[in-house]
């Protein structure tokens, strides 16, 4: 259910922001206590409960937040309330932060803030039984804040990219790496060394993402929802990439070999 | 840092690398204890390789960082 609604936010803008906030709370507030999770075990005194599974202690204000949302009725909206209050304020100050280096500016970045804030609230309140106290309870919060931020400006450059998606901007790789090109004759062998072993080292899956990635400056956000996968997954093919390609130039003395032939 | 050492360094991978997942889970605890100014890089080794070689999860965690430090101030 999360993730549909989720879904419903892309193309929300300007005032239709506090619709969507608003609907978002309407959709909590419908929620049953029972699909909290384990939190509705949270005893409703002033004792710090122990987290569950962890063995570390909840500090007092984390297990305030712990039993407020599992209350019925008007005091879980008041603490529904309470949180939004507080990540709104962390959404901007990240939009904010990532904005200078972002083609997206003015209302538009608003708008995203309230977009994160908003699904934040939605899976904190649907993953809060996940939490474990290992951290305040509000930094474990912030946390979602932060992934919305970065899925919805990843979004943003699915539907907007700087370049197509299946370019290959072999000319503009050194630069990346900051070699002069004044120095061409020094490092040119270097780079079609390295455009061959990109061509017969890698799978076309691996070259597929190390082009997206190196080449075309594609967030890996961005490839996530292109390439329908996960995070982990494209990460761990662009490292199992720069792995055989650092090992194939080195191989021909290109970069130093840190396991030497024979030793 | 020159062109050589960039590309050296960007297509060296660290096996103690625990991966996205494995960071994203544990970045709040992570961010705190930095923020806290305990070394985290030495209770988290694979997770304090990891962001400084995935971009994305390297972001997040600054955001994370950033979110603390303003909350502090």
């Amino acid at each position: 259910m999360f993730a549909q609604v989720a879904d419903q936010t892309g193309g929300v803008i300007g005032d239709e922001r506090r619709e969507w906030c608003h609907k978002a709370l309407t959709t909590l507030r419908a929620l049953p206590v029972a699909e909290l999770g384990s939190i509705v075990t949270v005893p409703r005194n002033d004792t710090v409960p122990e987290a569950a599974g962890s063995g570390s202690q909840l500090d007092a204000e984390s297990a305030r937040w712990l039993r407020e949302l599992a209350e019925p009725g008007a005091a879980r909206e008041a603490a529904l309330a309470r949180l939004h209050e507080l990540l709104l304020p962390i959404a901007r100050r990240e939009v904010a932060r990532r904005g200078p280096r972002l083609a997206i500016t003015g209302p538009e970045l608003d708008d995203l803030a309230y977009q994160a804030a908003a699904d934040a609230l939605l899976a904190i309140t649907g993953k809060v039984g996940q939490f474990r106290g290992e951290s305040r309870f509000t930094t474990w919060a912030y946390k979602f804040v932060i992934f919305e931020v970065s899925a919805k400006i990843g979004r943003h450059f699915w539907r907007h990219p700087a370049v197509p998606l299946g370019a290959e901007q072999w000319e503009r790789l050194p630069a990346r790496f900051g070699f002069d090109p004044a120095q061409q004759a020094e490092w040119g062998d270097l780079f079609a060394a390295l455009r061959r072993a990109v061509d017969t080292e890698l799978t076309p899956r691996q070259r597929e993402i190390f082009v997206a990635i190196v080449l075309n400056d594609v967030p890996l956000d961005t490839l996530v929802i292109h390439l329908g996968s996960g995070r982990n997954a494209i990460y761990k093919m662009l490292f199992d990439a720069r792995r055989k390609l650092r090992a194939a130039l080195a191989a021909n003395g290109y970069l130093p070999d840190d396991f030497p032939r024979g030793s | 840092m020159n062109g050589w050492s960039a590309l050296d360094r960007f297509l060296r991978t660290d096996p103690r690398d625990v991966g996205c997942d494995q960071a994203m889970e544990m970045l709040h605890v992570y961010a705190e204890l930095v923020a806290s100014g305990e070394a985290a890089d030495e209770r988290y080794p694979g997770i304090a390789v990891h962001l400084h070689a995935c971009g994305p999860c390297g972001e997040d965690f600054e955001g994370l960082l950033a979110a603390l430090r303003g909350e502090a101030h």
